[in-house]
């Protein structure tokens, strides 16, 4: 029986060096370890042999077993790691090939731009405010204090639907009409949205562009919070380097009026081609909201003042971006949006 | 406004500033000084010629020999021109000399002549050809004959002079003349200004004898001022006032007509020059119009008037329109020897309407519009008398023919320092207040601590306190000003509801593989009704630019179709792009359109694309019917959403659907029709238009968390064979009817029709998953609700089932 034992085991351990690969060695491990095998066979014939030598022959059994598993698993681990180097090798691809790539889409550079602008304003408080796009005489230039005979109503021709109504020339009959819906109360709203003149439409005109304007309302405000609002965001937009400065200008609905510019932000102020060698660049139009203005949305100018701001994100894209020509932002060329996808930040 | 600063400092003292330096002060204090334009553009060595002789070249027809005196010698030079003669004084460019446009003028052969240098035209020292004297615009320019062969010519035609071009934002229509710009620039720089002084000797005869006036449209016409100048000699300017008008873009004609330009561009006085025998009346009369009466003007056109315009005539017929044109038949020509002047105060409205109907913008008219200054209509016709005595050899009879129903009260400004202060946020003293005030001639007291101010004239901008905050302002310098932010209530600011999830579309959206378009909202009366969910009466635009953008739209897609078409005939043949925007559907109650917001989307070409190991997917309904879902989804609005095949205009009738929100139409998806595929070349395309504004509007369910489940789920799989006609919708209906409350799931995941499959039928796999998150889920169980579905689907659905 001992000897008959040990043959077993030197035929397991010389099965177990020949395997040559995983499956192999799992059949010698089923040959001798399984529960078919000799090895169980033996331990079942223990029954037969008498009661003393059962012990002895059990432990010898047992060690046996043990031997040959300890080989085995070596063996087992060894022939694991070679078949997975196998499969590794044949793995191998090439990693310079392109990925593949995730479908995404971006918002238009116009969106990007509003959206900017609109959510720098909501950390300072501000809630947006839209209107129609089809408008009232009344709100795109009455309640702006341009009446139907003003002279400043020649610098915007205007797409008449009717003799009152007409597609809105800018964002500020939302002013006109937010301040009368709040009655009164104080105001801190942005305006962005689509407007429409009579241009025809080329390389710096668009019949159809985007505004963004801003307007304050409420006691106390003054010519300096309109400042030192502008300075914050023209530093937000366009670098903390920025500095600004305000010049007269003049605007129906606001007095003083103002258009402010922005330190070159290609050059810092230098001079170079997109300042046009002044160091500043023009962004946008402001001012203290005009007494008849407020007057005629319900407000009493003795007790309340504002401020309002507006300006093009057409100009503020091509300026930041180099965009050459308008009519691009109104193509849809996958080849231009596609390229306003990444971060700024 | 062109500003020649020779000329300008006629009234104020200028010199030692830089130009660029007075520009950049204007520009910052109010007046935005566009360019500076060096009028001498750097040009040298062009000097005074005499021209000794002149013959013709023996080689050329059209080319003369000159031998000309230039001031240290006589030197030959070849010219063109047909105007050269013998004995004129000329402009000639030497040798070495560089014109505009880097003409390097260099010694030269012609024809085998000499020449040395260049006799100039004014053209070729970059005059424009407009402005140059009619005698001499196809030639060369003669000097006076009193130039000295020799000397820098620059200067005699006024080409070493430095111009200004203001930028003028409306209100500034005082700084439409040369004493406007004076007194700005004297308040900007802290002097007094120098006015022209006028002195003349009036002759014995009387205007007023000789000339009667009478105005029958005072409300048009307050105020009509007419001067009689007689004997004057027509010729032409002396070249200083000839220098000042082109400098000011003004092209000189005769004396009397350059004085009334220069007189208009001094003072901003508009005036207008008559032949007084041309008249034939003596008389004029100020009347409104007969409508449809005609009159040419001086620009050889025949005009047809309205009731309401405004007419100088001579008792009998117009001669001129009023604040527009004069006439041809009361013109001053060179045999004109009497001229009344004209200066008037015209409303503004009445010259404005009636030059936007005859479609002429005048430098008069242009100054009528905005109002001129009733202080100088007198003062005007005084400077140009003045200077027809002195330039035309003219008489001026004394006195002058009035009416003068014009109200000249200053408006008065009381105005608190401390208001001005609170609304700049700025401590401003009343002192530098008033020497603010004074710099820019602002008369001003200060009564009980208040600013009490007459504004003048002149300045017709100024009206309310806010008008004179401004002033003091722009003179005290917006650098000043502090930087504060507003003091109010503080608000919590942010998106509405509906902006919010607006942006969550958005950025669905574009995750999913879309990119944002933006089109056009006027689009062609063809297009705008053209796959629309609605539609109204179009909204019409009263006087279009062209055709193709006349109406406002009421659907975003075929704006869409265009930009696809766009980008694949720009070889992007796949093409994903969404837009939301508004549609705009008949009328409301207060006469607008309704503006509704859209979704909409676009896809063609592929959807996959992996290149390398040719795995590509076509787009097709299922794309773009995921996005739609996906999109819904976002917003918590999956559950109430379904799809039914329907039949639309110019869409695919076997592929498309109408989009329900609990049994409320929202929106279309669906292939583009092949016809009108090919017709744009397109390949398959889909689209998907929705009802932003609708979807938006329902209120979005709150967001309830479920436990992670913690107790298996079983999952069983189905396979049927059912008729073609049976929709999946309808057979996952049926199921989940069946499921009972233990079905989480079902999942559609084999659909086949083909070999094997009987005709007429179709094979469909579902997977269904079941659990209770309670408990464990007993085998028995699920067989019971499972055997439910399966008999279900038999017995509703007409299904055979499959292994």
């Amino acid at each position: 029986m001992e000897a008959q034992l040990e043959q077993l085991k030197d035929e397991a351990l010389a099965k177990i060096e020949a395997a040559s690969d995983v499956k192999a060695l799992n059949e010698v491990r089923v040959a001798y370890l399984g529960k078919k095998g000799p090895i169980t066979d033996l331990l079942k014939g223990m029954g037969k042999l008498p009661a003393e030598e059962r012990p002895k022959m059990g432990a010898l059994v047992n060690v046996i077993r043990e031997a040959v598993t300890e080989v085995l698993e070596v063996r087992m681990a060894k022939l694991e790691e070679q078949a997975i180097n196998e499969q590794l090798a044949t793995e191998s691809i090439d990693v310079t090939l392109p990925g593949r790539p995730a479908r995404t889409g971006n918002h238009h550079p116009l969106t990007r731009v509003v959206e900017d602008i609109e959510d720098f304003f909501i950390s300072m408080g501000y809630e947006i405010a839209e209107g129609p796009e089809v408008e009232k005489d009344y709100y795109n230039f009455e309640a702006l204090n341009l009446p139907k005979d003003h002279p400043a109503r020649d610098m915007q021709d205007s797409f008449y639907i009717s003799k009152d109504i007409l597609l809105r020339t800018q964002t500020s009959p939302v002013q006109a009409r937010t301040m009368e819906a709040k009655n009164g109360a104080p105001i801190k709203i942005i305006c962005p949205g689509k407007v429409y003149r009579r241009d025809s439409d080329d390389a710096t005109h668009s019949h159809q562009f985007t505004q963004i304007e801003g307007l304050v309302v409420g006691e106390n405000i003054r010519m300096s919070d309109l400042k030192g609002t502008l300075d914050l965001f023209a530093k937000k937009m366009f670098g903390t380097e920025r500095e600004i400065r305000l010049r007269p200008s003049f605007f129906p609905f606001t007095e003083p009026s103002v258009e402010m510019d922005i330190s070159c932000f290609k050059c810092g102020g230098s001079g170079c081609n997109i300042c046009k060698k002044t160091g500043w660049i023009e962004i946008l139009g402001a001012g203290m909201v005009h007494p008849n203005v407020l007057r005629m949305s319900g407000y009493d100018p003795t007790v309340v003042s504002g401020f309002a701001f507006g300006m093009g994100p057409e100009r503020v894209a091509m300026l930041k971006y180099g965009v050459e020509d308008i009519r691009h932002f109104y193509t849809n060329d996958v080849r231009f949006v596609s390229q306003f996808h990444r971060t700024e930040v | 406004m062109l500003v020649s600063t020779k000329w300008l400092s006629d009234y104020v003292n200028i010199e030692g500033i830089a130009e660029a330096e007075l520009a950049e002060k204007i520009t910052r204090a109010g007046i935005e000084v566009d360019t500076i334009i060096d009028r001498s553009q750097g040009m040298t060595n062009v000097v005074v010629g005499y021209v000794k002789e002149c013959v013709k070249h023996p080689e050329a027809d059209k080319l003369n020999i000159c031998q000309v005196d230039v001031g240290e010698e006589v030197t030959q030079i070849i010219c063109g021109a047909s105007n050269i003669a013998k004995g004129q004084k000329v402009i000639v460019a030497r040798p070495g000399a560089v014109l505009p446009g880097d003409f390097k003028i260099k010694k030269a052969k012609l024809r085998g002549e000499e020449s040395n240098g260049m006799i100039c035209s004014l053209q070729e020292l970059a005059v424009e050809g407009k402005l140059v004297p009619k005698a001499y615009a196809e030639g060369i320019y003669v000097l006076p004959a009193t130039a000295v062969p020799g000397e820098n010519a620059l200067p005699l035609i006024g080409l070493d002079d430095i111009v200004l071009e203001f930028d003028l934002t409306p209100n500034r229509s005082d700084a439409l003349s040369m004493l406007g710009v004076a007194y700005e620039v004297g308040a900007i720089l802290s002097q007094g200004i120098q006015l022209p002084e006028i002195t003349y000797t009036e002759s014995a005869d009387k205007a007023e004898d000789v000339l009667k006036l009478r105005i029958d449209a005072k409300a048009d016409n307050p105020m009509y001022v007419a001067k009689v100048v007689k004997n004057v000699k027509i010729a032409e300017s002396p070249l200083w006032l000839q220098n000042r008008l082109m400098a000011a873009g003004i092209r000189p004609h005769n004396n009397v007509v350059d004085i009334t330009n220069y007189v208009l561009m001094e003072y901003g006085q508009p005036l207008h020059a008559f032949d007084y025998d041309r008249l034939g009346t003596g008389e004029i009369v100020v009347r409104l119009a007969e409508e449809g009466e005609k009159i040419t003007t001086l620009d050889e056109t025949e005009r047809t008037l309205k009731s309401h315009n405004l007419v100088i005539t001579n008792g009998k017929e117009p001669v001129a329109i009023a604040g527009v044109m004069g006439g041809l038949n009361s013109e001053v020509h060179d045999g004109t020897t009497t001229v009344v002047i004209e200066s008037a105060y015209f409303t503004p409205g009445s010259v404005r309407q009636t030059s936007k109907e005859i479609g002429l913008r005048s430098d008069a008219s242009t100054r009528f519009e905005k109002g001129v200054d009733p202080a100088r209509v007198i003062a005007a016709a005084e400077r140009a008398a003045q200077l027809m005595a002195e330039l035309a050899g003219g008489e001026v009879l004394s006195g002058s023919v009035i009416v003068d129903e014009l109200d000249k009260t200053p408006v008065r400004i009381t105005v608190s320092p401390d208001y001005i202060n609170h609304r700049l946020g700025m401590k401003i003293s009343l002192e530098e207040m008033l020497s603010i005030l004074d710099r820019l001639q602002i008369s001003t007291e200060a009564v009980n601590g208040l600013l009490v101010i007459d504004a003048p004239t002149r300045r017709q901008d100024l009206r309310i306190e806010e008008d004179i905050i401004e002033e003091i302002a722009r003179m005290y310098g917006y650098d000043h000003i502090p930087m504060t932010l507003p003091v109010t209530e503080s608000t919590p600011g942010g998106l509405t509801p509906y902006q919010a999830k607006r942006r969550t579309v958005r950025a669905f959206l574009e995750g999913a593989g879309l990119y944002q378009a933006l089109s056009y909202s006027l689009t062609s009366k063809e297009q705008a009704q053209a796959y629309a969910l609605e539609t109204a009466p179009v909204t019409e635009l009263l006087m279009p630019m062209s055709e193709d953008r006349s109406v406002l739209r009421q659907s975003i897609i075929p704006h869409l179709l265009e930009a696809a078409t766009y980008n694949v005939a720009r070889r992007m043949d796949s093409v994903a792009l969404y837009e939301t925007g508004s549609v705009f559907l008949g009328e409301q109650e207060d006469g607008l359109p309704q503006e509704v917001e859209h979704v909409a989307a676009v896809i063609t070409g592929k959807w996959v694309d992996h290149a390398w190991q040719a795995e590509t997917k076509m787009v097709d309904f299922f794309v773009l019917k995921g996005i739609v879902e996906g999109m819904m989804d976002s917003l918590g609005l999956v559950e109430g959403l379904s799809f039914e095949q329907a039949v639309i205009d110019g869409m695919h009738p076997g592929r498309t659907a109408n989009i329900f929100y609990d049994g409320e139409r929202i929106g279309l998806i669906g292939q583009i029709h092949p016809t009108e595929q090919k017709k744009r070349d397109l390949k398959n395309t889909y689209v998907m238009e929705m009802n932003l504004a609708k979807i938006l509007a329902i209120e979005t369910a709150e967001l309830v968390y479920v436990q992670v489940p913690r107790f298996p789920s079983i999952s069983r799989d189905i396979a049927l064979v059912v008729s073609s006609e049976t929709s999946a919708g309808a057979l996952e209906h049926v199921i989940r009817n069946a499921g009972g409350k233990l079905l989480k799931t079902v999942r559609l995941f084999d659909l086949y029709e083909g070999a094997n499959v009987e005709e007429g039928k179709k094979s469909v796999a579902f997977s269904l998953t079941y659990a209770d998150p309670e408990r464990t889920l007993t085998d028995e169980e699920v067989v019971k609700a499972h055997d439910k579905v399966l008999n279900a689907l038999t017995t509703e659905a007409g299904a055979l089932l499959r292994g």
